[in-house]
């Protein structure tokens, strides 16, 4: 978070909050269920980094098979739904990390994307839509593309405001998305849109291949998106962007000083958070084949949020497994459905009192050449140089 | 593209914006007592924000909760009292009492809420000197939490309706009815942050206040207690919230529910930024003129939905065009 704002603020707590990401950045260091895990794996070579991961992504693609007893859905919940579901949520997670995680810049409205890339989708291919129809594989670029001019026209007059008051305002962003959903007659308000399309192949027996009920390719499709956009949020993040966002989270001033246009950059986070979030919506209003006004809350807002802080601000893994688990336990423990919003939000103040790195901590590792300086560092076998922050740069 | 195809299609093209100007200047009056009256209850909550983000730079998205824990406890008070949907025949002493005795257990509901809500939830994060991202999502969270158990205890549905008096017309102003109602609450709620404001401006808690505002670890130098500071500045806006939470069950008596605080907390924050936050005076005037906007606007546009849209828009001109709000002064700048 930024020290200072354009903002009326009173306290100068400059150091307070200086120390403060200090002390957590250490934290972030010494923790976690996962360190050990990281270690082994940066240390292993890059082939068998990949060997491992395509084990993962294949394990990914197997999930609606491995409808075996621990994982299993409670009856009633279709699994490969559940999966569908689960990912559609890690998807948004990853779209809301490179906001919130990357750039540090606390969306609260952020189902707001989502619903503009649903009704995008909706629009453009259901019946009930006076507009023209194509293909909804096309709906999904055209979801993603309103979604950013929509974020462009959220950020251009709200990011020149810091943290908590942007936090307000997207969050009254997200309810007039709502709201205006709801009063133009034009979007239909709870009647909504029926029959969304959905991807063109129809089985032997004449049942399209992507049918609502039929999560599996639903799932895959979603999956395959998640790789692809993981990967380029990745390089994204490597990139010169990239390393704009984490100094601006670290210091918005200090960025500002030493020449990174930061105005430009938060743009270009919100814009590309958007695109991913409208890219979500659209798959979801594909797979449910109707949209209308009822999901597109604020507690679904909060929902994606608790998904990012509880896999790791930060991390895009810990997003995928935050947005992954969000969606998973009410589906898991249809028992505690009711109770879902008041478990998230007890789990998000526990976390930030005890964990407040997520489950799985960012890196912390120089923003640029990280593989090269860590085997330069792991060759002296000298811990105090790998976890002190001068060498290493920026902590992320 | 989209807005494009919005406005060049034939069945889009219907009129979902409509400007009546016509409906506003023949309720213009009705409308502004009736936003002045909303208006006081936003200044009420407001108030809550103000304090807490002067003394710990931080939006207490939680203390829409603390109002709303506040009505739940109005309402059941005055339900076990035996008031009902309709208005109550005794005589008008007893009601008074009532109504005492009801806003005393808001007020007390409504700050131990909050007295809580700050020992669970941010005292923890303090002292662990956490970063601010932190003290949002928190806050976020409590929110969340504390509304969802409230679901979780009374349902989903509101609470019955309870009538406190009969809303008996006063006098005639503009060619506009004045309603018993709305001067109870407008006055009550200016008195109150009269009060609030003299409590902050003289004694010799109030200066605590306005030097943790300024500067805590001076304050903690010159030997202010910041810990009960913070405590007080919590409770405090909790007792404005359980105030609140009587007017808002007098205007609203079907409201009391779950999630009934989330909007109404976000627009009394606007309140706050639109008045200037940090400044009591500013939560006041800020509050009573989102109430007039708001209520202007869904009038114009034809939608009670409006009114919520129409004050996020001010708030984000507001914001844009003075950050500081109107008032501006922050707490800690104010003079002894």
């Amino acid at each position: 978070m930024s020290t200072s704002s354009d903002g009326p603020r009173i306290l100068p707590d400059a150091e307070s909050a200086r120390e403060a990401i200090e002390t957590e950045s250490v934290v972030v260091k010494r923790h976690g269920p996962f360190v050990g895990l990281r270690e082994k794996w940066d240390g292993l070579p890059r082939q068998g980094q990949w060997a491992w991961m395509l084990l993962v992504v294949a394990l990914a693609y197997a999930l609606p098979y491995l409808n075996v007893f621990p994982l299993t859905t409670e009856p009633g919940n279709d699994w490969p739904l559940a999966c569908f579901s689960m990912a559609v949520y890690a998807l948004v997670a990853v779209g809301l990390n490179v906001v919130v995680g990357y750039a540090g810049l606390l969306d609260l409205g952020y189902v707001a994307f989502f619903a503009v890339g649903s009704y995008t989708s909706a629009l453009l291919t259901s019946p009930d839509s006076p507009l023209m129809k194509i293909p909804y594989l096309w709906t999904l670029p055209v979801g993603m593309a309103v979604a950013m001019i929509f974020g462009v026209i959220l950020g251009v007059p709200t990011l020149r405001l810091r943290g908590d008051y942007l936090a307000i305002v997207t969050l009254g962003f997200g309810e007039i998305v709502r709201i205006l959903a709801t009063i133009i007659p034009a979007m239909k308000g709870q009647v909504g849109f029926q029959n969304v399309g959905h991807p063109p192949g129809t089985q032997a027996d004449g049942i399209p291949i992507f049918a609502n009920s039929n999560g599996t390719p639903w799932y895959w499709l979603t999956l395959t998106i998640i790789i692809i956009v993981t990967l380029l949020v990745g390089n994204l993040e490597r990139s010169r962007v990239g390393r704009a966002w984490i100094a601006i989270r670290e210091d918005e001033d200090a960025a500002e000083t030493m020449g990174v246009p930061t105005f430009k950059y938060k743009v270009w986070a919100f814009a590309i958070g958007a695109c991913v979030g409208g890219l979500s919506g659209a798959l979801f209003a594909g797979q449910v084949g109707f949209v209308n006004n009822q999901k597109f809350d604020v507690q679904t807002s909060i929902l994606f949020l608790a998904a990012v802080v509880l896999g790791g601000t930060g991390n895009k893994v810990g997003a995928l497994i935050g947005g992954a688990i969000v969606a998973y336990i009410p589906l898991r423990f249809t028992a505690i459905a009711d109770y879902k919003y008041l478990i998230f939000g007890v789990a998000l103040v526990v976390l930030m009192i005890y964990r407040s790195q997520g489950l799985v901590p960012a890196k912390v590792r120089l923003l640029a050449y990280a593989r090269k300086v860590r085997h330069r560092d792991a060759e002296p076998p000298a811990p105090a140089v790998r976890r002190g922050g001068t060498t290493e740069g920026a902590a992320s | 593209m989209l807005d494009l195809l919005l406005t060049t299609h034939p069945v889009l093209d219907n009129s979902w914006i409509t400007l009546d100007f016509n409906a506003l200047a023949q309720n213009f009056w009705s409308a502004t007592f009736d936003g002045l009256t909303f208006g006081a209850i936003y200044g009420l909550i407001a108030v809550g924000y103000t304090l807490v983000y002067g003394v710990l730079n931080l939006i207490n998205f939680a203390h829409s909760e603390v109002f709303i824990v506040g009505a739940y406890g109005v309402v059941m008070t005055l339900t076990a009292l035996g008031f009902g949907p309709s208005a109550p025949t005794i005589g008008i002493g007893s009601i008074i009492a009532d109504l005492l005795l009801a806003l005393i257990v808001g007020m007390i509901c409504s700050a131990l809420m909050a007295f809580l809500l700050e020992r669970i939830a941010y005292r923890p994060l303090r002292r662990r000197n956490a970063p601010r991202l932190a003290f949002l999502i928190t806050a976020i969270g409590a929110s969340f939490a504390v509304q969802y158990l409230i679901f979780v205890i009374r349902g989903a549905n509101a609470e019955p309706a309870v009538t406190m008096f009969v809303n008996s017309p006063v006098f005639n102003v503009f060619g506009t009815i004045i309603f018993s109602q709305q001067i109870i609450i407008v006055i009550a709620a200016i008195v109150l942050m009269v009060a609030t404001d003299l409590f902050i401006r003289r004694g010799r808690t109030g200066r605590g206040i306005r030097a943790v505002a300024q500067d805590p670890d001076t304050a903690t130098l010159m030997g202010v207690n910041k810990e009960r500071i913070i405590v007080i500045t919590f409770v405090l806006g909790g007792l404005l919230a359980g105030a609140a939470a009587l007017f808002y069950v007098m205007l609203v008596p079907s409201g009391v529910i779950y999630n009934g605080g989330f909007i109404l907390g976000i627009k009394a924050f606007a309140a706050a930024v639109l008045g200037g936050i940090g400044n009591v005076r500013g939560a006041l005037l800020g509050g009573l003129l989102l109430g007039i906007i708001g209520n202007y606007g869904q009038i114009l546009l034809g939608d009670s939905q409006w009114a919520d849209v129409v004050a996020f828009v001010v708030l984000v001109l507001v914001l844009l065009i003075r950050p500081t709000g109107i008032l501006g002064t922050a707490l800690g700048r104010s003079r002894a």
